[in-house]
């Protein structure tokens, strides 16, 4: 972008962050395992630090979202006016990541604590060196406002003319988003602790009795507005008709069919199953207990 | 952090002590989610890591791991592979981590995986470490709604056994030894710092209902199902494939038996006639004669592991049959 001539004040311009080749990012899309990842090196870091920074990994998909999937902690040191990095230990734990997952590449860094400071911006130069177009997230382990915020940012640069004077970061929106193996753990993952991990038939115990509940609330909802005591919502009600509608429209007779069908073919293979058992322990006691002589 | 320092200490204090049998293994959510994501991106293939941790007492901490890269077998890449462990380790400890090496984790199809490679990498393990678990996970699973992680342990009285390198049938029925007996499961605690816990439940709210139920509301579960019989089938057939071999083994020792007793009666009867004309008796017994050698008895262990294999299909098929009857009773109540 050109500056314009014309007046005398040169006009304070972003320098464009795209260029024809890159794709300008758009979205920041965060898999749990870096928050996790995060606050465990939060929570094991040195006495003296404040605040801990690491390496994003992951990926540029071609629409300008950039998929954050791994994340490593880079040992730093931090005082007013100075930042030093631990490169080499940087670029080692890249390469043995690089082994492991070749797909995954640096797509920016991380820190904790709210806001980007000073500091902030050479740690983000650095890694501008790295790769176009870092991004930058922070994840406020503080809970400053109450809230746990992750914000992502991405940065572009203030001149004036020819001096460069500030890099301004802008905020790009974030997409936390898990991965439906992580959905299944996702209970296990939320309790500070899970006494047993449930099995098949606990765990299908637990989604009845969700479903049950879920189904005597809407039964609630229903009576009551019929009864007159809420008032009625169209869209809660085109849900609940759509939801009854999606039960397939079958004969009962038809049904039943089917629904038996089902049922014996389950217990055949219940009665495969058992029957195998039964020969394993035959077959053991034979063999064990065969005598030579 | 205290309390960690403190019951080390006590850990160390007991020295030679004998240490209490592992009842629990405790699990940090960051490494289950590590593991996963490893295994899932990975699927088909096989993929193994390890696992790093501390030991306290009776349980078993798991607060990190890392992924191996895949190797392919090559002589250069062992090295490597070794490299780039203790690289692993170095960096680990700088961030603080633990990084004492408590097992390893390895994903699995199907839940096939009692091999012999385990059994000789949990010997290699335990050479070094005094107590070694290993995480078997299931990603396929996943589909179904189930978090399908179990941790492994190698019995006591099975190493014995196998250290003495003996599995012939005598051994074991001396020590009522069945195959049940190899593997110990244990069971697992998951864990996870408060920080952690905080930051997600910020990130999703407490739904009633969340994805895994409806994963697990699934009703088609026939690919699943169909696998396990294959694989079950398989099993089956090499299970008796093993069993032919014994009975090989059988028939040509009763056979040599008879072959000895014969020759023995030949002897005999040379002895008697011997004395007869006063020459001295040939000994009974002539070790260089071919048909005296013992003949080795094949080693167990095979069907052991294989007979475990088809138990563990056998559970997963009832496993998945049982909920399937609950789905169907399900829908056909709301049906009506």
């Amino acid at each position: 972008m050109a500056a314009t001539a014309a007046n005398e004040h040169t006009v304070l311009q972003f320098a464009a962050p795209s260029s024809a080749t890159t794709t300008p990012i758009l979205t920041a899309r965060i898999h749990p395992l870096v928050i996790f990842n995060v606050c465990d090196c939060f929570v094991r870091r040195p006495d003296s630090a404040e605040r801990v920074i690491g390496t994003l990994l992951g990926s540029i998909l071609p629409d300008g979202t950039v998929d954050i999937r791994n994340s490593y902690a880079v040992p730093h040191n931090e005082s007013s006016d100075q930042v030093a990095v631990d490169i080499d230990y940087h670029h080692n734990m890249l390469a043995s990541h690089l082994k492991v997952n070749p797909k995954e590449i640096i797509v920016g860094w991380y820190s904790t604590g709210l806001g980007v400071n000073g500091g902030s911006a050479l740690i983000h130069d650095f890694y501008a060196r790295e790769v176009t177009n870092p991004i930058h997230l922070t994840v406020d382990t503080g809970f400053t406002n109450g809230v746990g915020a992750i914000k992502a940012f991405v940065s572009s640069n203030l001149s004036l003319g020819d001096r460069q004077l500030a890099a301004q970061f802008q905020e790009v929106p974030v997409d936390l988003r898990m991965v439906e193996a992580e959905r299944v753990g996702y209970d296990v993952l939320k309790a500070t602790a899970v006494d047993k991990l449930p099995n098949d038939m606990e765990g299908m115990e637990l989604t009845m009795e969700r479903l049950l509940t879920l189904i005597n609330d809407v039964y609630k909802y229903v009576d009551s507005v019929v009864e007159g005591r809420t008032p009625p919502d169209t869209n809660i009600g085109r849900f609940i008709a759509d939801a009854v509608a999606s039960l397939p429209k079958l004969p009962p007779q038809v049904f039943d069919n089917l629904v038996n069908d089902s049922l014996q073919d389950q217990l055949l293979l219940l009665y495969l199953s058992s029957i195998t058992r039964t020969q394993l322990s035959l077959a053991e006691k034979l063999n064990t207990a065969a005598q030579m002589l | 952090m205290a309390t960690m320092a403190r019951s080390f200490l006590q850990a160390i204090s007991k020295d030679e002590a004998v240490a209490p049998p592992l009842r629990v293994v405790q699990i940090e959510g960051l490494a289950v989610l590590k593991i996963i994501k490893h295994c899932k991106e990975f699927a088909p293939t096989l993929v193994t890591g390890q696992l790093l941790g501390l030991d306290v007492g009776s349980v078993l901490e798991i607060t990190n791991c890392f992924p191996f890269p895949v190797r392919d077998d090559d002589e250069e890449i062992e090295a490597d592979g070794a490299n780039y462990q203790l690289e692993m380790m170095r960096c680990l400890r700088e961030v603080n981590v633990d990084n004492n090496t408590v097992g390893w984790y390895q994903s699995t199809v199907l839940g096939s995986y009692q091999t012999v490679e385990l059994i000789e990498t949990f010997m290699n393990y335990q050479e070094n470490i005094k107590r070694c678990v290993c995480i078997i996970y299931d990603p396929s699973k996943a589909d179904l709604g189930v978090l399908a992680l179990k941790t492994l342990k190698l019995s006591d009285s099975f190493m014995e056994l196998y250290r003495g390198g003996n599995f012939t049938g005598d051994k074991l029925r001396e020590k009522n030894f069945s195959w049940m007996d190899i593997f110990e499961e244990i069971p697992i605690k998951v864990s996870n710092s408060a920080l952690v816990s905080a930051f997600m439940t910020e990130l999703e709210t407490d739904t009633p209902v969340s994805q895994g139920d409806f994963d697990r509301l699934h009703s088609s579960t026939t690919p699943f199902l169909e696998n396990n019989m294959e694989f079950l089938i398989k099993c089956m057939d090499d299970l008796s494939m093993e069993q032919q071999k014994f009975q090989y083994y059988h028939r040509n020792l009763s056979r040599q038996q008879a072959q000895q007793q014969a020759w023995l009666q030949k002897r005999r009867t040379e002895n008697m006639a011997r004395k007869s004309a006063g020459e001295e008796a040939l000994p009974e017994e002539d070790p260089s004669n071919p048909i005296f050698k013992p003949i080795p008895e094949p080693s167990r262990l095979e069907s052991f592991l294989i007979t475990n294999q088809v138990s563990n299909f056998c559970g997963q098929i009832n496993g998945v049959a049982g909920q399937n009857f609950s789905r169907l009773y399900l829908t056909k109540a709301l049906h009506e």
